[in-house]
């Protein structure tokens, strides 16, 4: 590998393929990314559930049915859930002694996450499609 | 002594007997820096959001599955536990909010200088409250409480 001797690397760790840059800087730009899209999306959020303070299951479905509505809640679930595994991945990362361990609870971690979002995802869908 | 690493401890003290080295920096005695209380604080809402975000699938699905089951999740809501994680989350979802347009700013090169670290960090405390203040006031002007 001719790199023009401008990656910092060491031979051995280049061999082992070692070394910072695997797939961190995709998860540093995507937390970022994510985070930048949760501040209008929690905001919205918190502003429609004010505006339906005390109201009835009909209501709240009549609201996530409208289209606009629909997409800004599939958007916040996904932004969520997709935050939170990231987030939740430095935790584990930080905190978990062992790699089959600290492994095995990210994936888990993350599996959750996936299943727990469609879910999420798939009571909007339910919603948009009882009302159009 | 037990692990070679413990010779590293073993010092003289100004009246010549030896003495284990205390650890440095002292836990106990440490002035807390703002910032670092923030820090913690952000990674600690973070992981509350996230447990917070079963009570976004349950409420979603509920809504999702009929009045009755919705009612269900209106009801425990209403309970001490359920107003607890309610206003919890609020707090959580703020503070990491507030926090994470700070580490934006940061990542951006805004604000790193020491006073206006410092202040920045002050603001978000206080613009979690404020929020926080703001949005369950509302509610229970709304809802008388």
């Amino acid at each position: 590998m001719n790199d023009g001797g401008k990656i910092m690397r060491s031979q051995l760790g280049r061999a082992r393929g070692l070394g910072s840059a695997k797939s961190g800087i995709e998860h540093w730009w995507t937390e970022r990314v994510s985070a930048a899209a949760l501040v209008p999306l929690s905001l919205w959020f918190v502003f429609s559930v004010l505006s339906m303070l005390g109201t009835d299951q009909p209501v709240v479905a009549a609201w996530a049915a409208r289209p606009f509505n629909a997409a800004l809640l599939l958007a916040l679930i996904l932004m969520g859930f997709y935050h939170a595994a990231l987030g939740l991945q430095v935790v584990l990362e930080d905190y978990i002694e062992g790699a089959a361990l600290r492994t095995a609870s990210i994936l888990g971690v993350k599996g959750a996450c996936l299943l727990l979002g469609l879910m999420a995802a798939l009571a909007v869908v339910k919603l948009f499609l009882a009302a159009h | 002594m037990n692990d070679v690493r413990d010779a590293q401890f073993v010092a003289k003290a100004s009246d010549g007997s030896t003495i284990r080295r205390p650890l440095s920096p002292h836990a106990g005695i440490y002035r807390w820096p703002v910032t670092m209380a923030a820090s913690i604080m952000n990674r600690v809402t973070g992981v509350a959001l996230s447990v917070g975000l079963l009570l976004l699938v349950w409420w979603l699905v509920a809504a999702a599955s009929g009045p009755a089951p919705f009612a269900l999740v209106q009801e425990f809501l209403h309970t001490p536990l359920g107003l607890l994680m309610l206003v919890g989350w609020t707090v959580a979802l703020f503070y990491h909010l507030f926090a994470g347009l700070r580490h934006l700013a940061w990542d951006m090169g805004l604000g790193f200088a020491k006073p206006s670290l410092n202040l920045i960090t002050w603001l978000v405390f206080a613009a979690t409250a404020g929020a926080t203040v703001l949005v369950w006031g509302f509610a229970y002007a709304r809802l008388g409480g």
